[in-house]
């Protein structure tokens, strides 16, 4: 963990209510893909927890969906504003157990924080298949950054207004992948845990948080070994691990 | 030179600063971050004699001006605490920790408070008869004169270290059960513990809180604090740990004003991890600028004239 003050130096809308964020700052706090970050708002007495989807040269890039006071006033941030930031939070992926073909898959917001793992992925030479899903095509998030790492997501949409009509884990069903990674909704991760069909099951997950490093216990779930602080000892969780 | 050091039942400390339960887990995730041996002591999360999973989520809610939280004494139990994390603050703390201490019962109390006494490494037995949480549990004893005075004289005949009794602010007259205490033997007093609050959302219609309400912390409470410690001291002759809504040096001095010997640090190490270690430095020049020059001399200062 590392607490450091980070300035806003590009804020972008890329769907209806969702903004990226580009911040600059000390990002060595950074170790894995699949951390989060804690981000203290000015006018909020918690921190608000986000994914990393970038962290490189100094710049920390956060994707974030306006469904509240905090995120409402994050989201109209300008150029300039500056942040108090604590990074490398979270244990992140494990990568090591990838396979040959990892499957990622994502939903919603939960797609953007895919693209820094797709990336480690691929540089360890993976060959890592994607799936996204969104409510409609104007929800839809990410997919050139995807494609600009030279992998084509399959999507998946709601509505059926782009890619296929449905849930990304009808992926599931086509096999042949090695291990899936995925950041979602919960119920889209418990229906990955059921479904999944191969040993090595990555999944993020989000809850309620105090302090997001572990001290107030807010966080808790039940898992098979007990009860696990998701911002500690997650938030990714392993195949079988959670008590949904 | 300020002085900064207290003394609290017998133990010097060298400042007052001492992070609140529940808000410091075991110390292990600010060790990581500061050396903790700036500090004049820390508390432990409240511990039981066995484990418990705590309330169902969220136990989280946030206030204009402070947390809700409704954990519900999450803990690994008391052996486990013992066996585990006493020898890992022995690697990074060489002071001597507070041991906060629940029970469900006067017989819960007693066990668990004996097996803390005869733990080196613990300075104080932080009895906490007030998590507003768990229902039919804490709240019950901290509630009443004679539920309060209960608990302390049971723990107070069981046990050879200071016994700090931790009041809760959901009762109409926290002097009463102060006195209660007192007259039991309690060493000292904690206060204040959380305030009963509740949000409810109105996207759902439901309280936020998957157990309906939970304790209020943070700057919300501050100026609620300093008028209880003002009361309690006022009432009784013991030392009080001073806490709610504590987030700067300034904060610290008039908490000691009211009557505080020394000042608990809650919410404010949850939104900023270096809190508790800001404030001790900051202390020496907020001193400097009231010209304090020994810390104890302001203990209870604002009661003369
Ligand atoms: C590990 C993790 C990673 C996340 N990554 C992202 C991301 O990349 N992009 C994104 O848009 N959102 C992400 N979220 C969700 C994001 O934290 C919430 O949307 C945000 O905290 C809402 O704040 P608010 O003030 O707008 O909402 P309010 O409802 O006003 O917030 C009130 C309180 O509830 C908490 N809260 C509300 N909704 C959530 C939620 N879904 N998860 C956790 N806490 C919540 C807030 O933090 C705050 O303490 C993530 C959450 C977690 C736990
Ligand atoms: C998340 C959380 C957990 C807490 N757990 C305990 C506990 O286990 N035992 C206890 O006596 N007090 C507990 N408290 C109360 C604090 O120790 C403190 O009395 C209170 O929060 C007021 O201080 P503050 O405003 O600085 O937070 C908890 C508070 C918070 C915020
Ligand atoms: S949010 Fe505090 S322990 Fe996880």
């Amino acid at each position: 963990m590392k607490q450091g003050i980070f300035t806003v130096i590009k804020n972008e809308q890329l769907a209806p209510g969702v903004h990226r964020l580009r911040l600059e700052g000390d990002t060595s706090g950074v170790t894995s893909p699949g951390q989060f970050a804690d981000v203290l708002i000015p006018g909020c007495f918690l921190r608000r927890p986000f994914s990393v989807c970038g962290a490189e040269g100094g710049v920390l890039t956060l994707c974030v969906r306006n469904t509240g006071r905090g995120t409402a006033l994050l989201t109209a941030s300008s150029p300039g504003a500056r942040l108090d930031i604590l990074t490398g939070l979270g244990n992140g992926f494990d990568l090591s157990a990838a396979g040959e073909r990892p499957l990622l898959m994502g939903g919603g917001t939960g797609s953007p924080p895919l693209y820094p793992l797709c990336a480690s992925l691929l540089r360890l030479g993976a060959r890592p298949g994607v799936a996204l899903g969104y409510p409609s095509a104007e929800a839809a998030l990410y997919l050139d950054e995807f494609r600009s790492l030279g992998i084509e997501p399959e999507v998946y949409t709601l509505d059926g207004s782009l890619g296929m009509t449905g849930l990304p884990t009808q992926a599931l069903r086509a096999g042949g992948y090695t291990s899936v990674y995925a950041c979602g909704p919960l119920p889209m991760l418990a229906a990955i845990d059921r479904e999944a069909d191969c040993p090595v099951v990555q999944l993020s997950l989000e809850a309620r948080m105090g302090c997001g490093f572990g001290a107030c216990m807010g966080c808790t779930i039940e898992t098979k070994d007990g009860p696990r602080r998701v911002c500690k000892d997650g938030p990714v969780f392993g195949k079988g691990e959670v008590i949904w | 030179m300020v002085n900064t050091s207290v003394k609290l039942c017998g133990e010097e400390l060298k400042n007052p600063i001492i992070p609140a339960s529940g808000t410091f887990g075991y110390g292990r995730e600010f060790a990581g971050i500061y050396d903790l041996n700036c500090l004049g002591s820390f508390t432990l999360k409240g511990t039981t004699e066995r484990p418990r999973f705590g309330n169902p989520r969220p136990r989280i809610a946030e206030g204009p001006s402070g947390i809700l939280n409704s954990v519900g004494l999450q803990n690994p139990g008391v052996d486990t605490v013992i066996e585990r994390e006493l020898p890992a603050i022995a690697g990074f703390f060489s002071g001597k920790v507070v041991a906060n201490i629940c029970g469900f019962s006067l017989g819960e109390y007693v066990r668990v408070a004996e097996k803390f006494d005869s733990c080196p490494q613990v300075g104080w037995l932080e009895v906490n008869i007030s998590c507003p949480n768990v229902h039919g549990g804490g709240m019950g004893f901290g509630t009443t004169a004679r539920g309060a005075a209960e608990v302390t004289r049971a723990v107070r005949r069981a046990v050879k270290k200071p016994v700090i009794v931790k009041l809760t602010p959901n009762v109409t007259d926290i002097c009463e059960i102060a006195r209660a205490c007192e007259a039991e033997g309690a060493d000292g007093l904690s206060l204040i513990n959380t305030v009963l609050a509740m949000r409810i959302d109105p996207a759902t219609r439901r309280p936020v809180l998957g157990s309906m309400t939970g304790g209020l912390s943070g700057p919300a409470v501050f100026p609620l604090a300093v008028r209880m410690v003002w009361q309690v001291y006022e009432t009784v002759g013991i030392p009080i740990i001073g806490m709610g809504g504590v987030r700067s040096a300034a904060d610290v001095i008039e908490l000691m004003l009211a009557g505080a010997t020394a000042v608990g640090v809650g919410a404010a190490n949850l939104v900023d991890p270096f809190a508790s270690r800001d404030i001790v430095s900051a202390l020496p020049e907020e001193m400097d600028k009231f010209g304090i020059e020994n810390l104890v001399d302001i203990i209870g200062g604002a009661h003369n004239g």
